[in-house]
């Protein structure tokens, strides 16, 4: 079974994307299977399931996105086996920017659109850079110049990916970049496989379900932002308050 | 390149090559230089055409002058959608060409678009070829963000960016990374204030342009600073520029012209019209004499048009037309 996963931001088109990409597989006579991850809500496995593509789906909750993903891919791809798919997809958000579902020797696509602004290439790290290849969508409403800038950014971020245009709508460059899915590594489980960047770090007391604010009842892996505040300032009270 | 030598003629060659004439020369083949029509494999036999394409790529890895530059674009027929072979086996534009494209919705015209974007080997729903300057090309043409073969104009595009058209298009000749950016800047402005007819300041926001001044910029800009050879350019019929000077423009920067148009001015202005039904290019047709003829009647509809709309501005009625 061929294995993608595929990562973006929010609304960049990852799910529009995957639909169009998918169908040339299916008529040429390929199962096909997503599994989709989000937070709290979604309803895109009414998509897929509209155009005759296998789905499950995955909502962390409260849990962090991305080490809900890592800790469920391995059982994703046993289902997909199971379900005898011919090319299984994983869709996950990067919902902090820091995320990045990658896993080496696995084909990996980020999906990034043109109208998030010139500075999102760097602002969104690692699921951009540790791809294999970028698909850039909402081309058709921008100017021919905001594309090439902006795929130079994109470039510049990642200057080993191979990088695509597709339209979510119509489905241009969708036949295209199906013939990259079918290329991707046969893959019978990604037990033991390594992430191709690490997950987001967090372990404190808000992890744990704290909600009240200040210093106080902050544990664990806590970083202050520099702010040249003076000394003595706590972050639960008056500037130089004390007690 | 070797292998599509013998297909040039001696002019072509010695134009894009000129050390070879002296290679030639030096061979004992100066006479061929006599016949600037003929084709290199019409003088010379397999042997010295090895030698001579040989020479011609140590040449250019020594100059450093690799000739990226694309002149030409051809496509070689595939099939139907009923799996029928394509009437029109072989269309190859050059660079200055204007090529129509028309046909019904459905009839396969982005298909074909996206096959020279894709540059298609057979590999695509169609099984058209694409080759550049002869050539099968390879895969930096698909995948790399300098080598895109097609810059698209289009009715629905806009600016996103929050920035002055200086700021602009000196953001894309930066990541171009173009010599002499200013010069190109002011030559871009220039243009899009011909093509537009209402001028527009350089420190004008791009996102407060008017409809015709947008299409202007991006027709200049695309024109000057796009890496692509091809435009295409998708319904610009009602953009208020003047059509005839974007065409000049793209041609003088040595841009291969598509457009996907029924508008009949534009339509007729073009070199050749590519005829697309059922998925394939049934024919390729050139404007005839008749039809020259009445591009002139046509553009003075035009004119007329635009005179009454011009009327419409300025608050005047149109009891007389």
């Amino acid at each position: 079974m061929r294995f993608v996963t595929v990562s973006g931001p929010p609304s960049s088109g990852k799910t529009a994307v995957i639909i169009k990409t998918l169908e040339h597989l299916q008529k040429a006579g390929q199962k096909v299977g997503v599994v989709k991850f989000d937070c709290l809500f979604t309803d895109d496995d009414e998509l897929f399931r509209k155009n005759g593509i296998i789905v499950r789906k995955g909502l962390a909750g409260a849990l962090c996105p991305d080490h809900y993903f890592v800790s469920n891919v391995e059982e994703c791809v046993q289902w997909g086996l199971q379900e005898g798919l011919d090319v299984l997809v994983s869709e996950s958000a990067g919902l902090c920017n820091r995320c990045s579902p990658h896993i080496r020797e696995v084909l990996a696509l980020c999906v990034i659109d043109n109208l998030s602004g010139i500075g999102t290439p760097k602002k969104i790290g690692p699921m951009l850079k540790a791809a294999d290849v970028v698909v850039i969508t909402k081309g058709d409403i921008v100017s021919q110049a905001e594309r090439e800038v902006f795929a130079a950014r994109v470039h510049m971020v990642n200057t080993k990916a191979r990088l695509l245009h597709v339209n979510g709508i119509t489905g241009q460059g969708s036949f295209e970049l199906s013939t990259l899915w079918t290329e991707a590594e046969d893959t019978a489980t990604v037990e033991g496989k390594k992430l191709r960047f690490s997950m987001p770090a967090a372990l404190c007391s808000y992890c744990l379900g704290e909600t009240r604010i200040g210093s106080d009842y902050q544990m664990g892996n806590v970083r202050k932002i520099d702010l040249d505040l003076p000394t003595g300032f706590k972050t639960d009270g008056a500037p130089g308050a004390s007690e | 390149m070797s292998q599509n030598l013998e297909s040039l003629t001696v002019e072509t060659v010695f134009s894009r090559w000129p050390f070879a004439q002296q290679h030639l020369a030096e061979a004992g083949l100066a006479d061929i230089a006599d016949k600037p029509e003929a084709t290199l494999s019409e003088l010379l036999d397999a042997g010295q055409l090895e030698i001579l394409g040989n020479f011609i790529s140590v040449m250019e890895d020594f100059l450093g002058t690799k000739d990226e530059k694309v002149h030409e674009v051809t496509i070689l027929g595939g099939r139907a959608k009923d799996g029928s072979d394509e009437p029109v086996r072989e269309l190859t534009v050059s660079v200055g060409d204007v090529v129509c494209i028309v046909g019904p919705t459905g009839s396969g015209k982005s298909r074909l678009l996206a096959d020279i974007e894709w540059v298609a080997r057979g590999d695509t729903p169609t099984g058209r070829h694409v080759r550049v300057n002869g050539e099968v090309p390879g895969d930096k043409w698909r995948f790399s963000s300098e080598h895109k073969l097609v810059a698209q104009l289009s009715q629905n595009m806009n600016f996103v960016m929050d920035l002055s058209v200086e700021e602009f298009l000196n953001l894309h000749a930066e990541s171009r990374q173009v010599g002499d950016p200013e010069e190109k800047i002011k030559r871009i402005w220039n243009w899009a204030n011909e093509l537009a007819g209402e001028p527009f300041a350089l420190d004008t926001p791009v996102t407060s342009l008017s409809g015709g001044q947008s299409r202007a910029l991006m027709i200049a800009d695309t024109a000057v600073l796009s890496a692509s050879p091809v435009v295409l350019i998708d319904e610009i019929e009602n953009a208020g520029i003047d059509r005839q000077q974007a065409l000049d423009i793209l041609i003088r920067e040595e841009k291969i012209v598509l457009m996907a148009t029924h508008d009949p001015i534009l339509a007729l202005m073009g070199d050749k019209r590519v005829i697309i039904k059922s998925g394939a290019m049934q024919k390729v047709i050139e404007p005839s004499e008749k039809e020259k003829a009445n591009l002139t009647e046509l553009r003075a509809m035009d004119e007329k048009l635009m005179g009454l709309r011009h009327r419409l501005r300025m608050g005047e009625r149109l009891d007389e037309i």
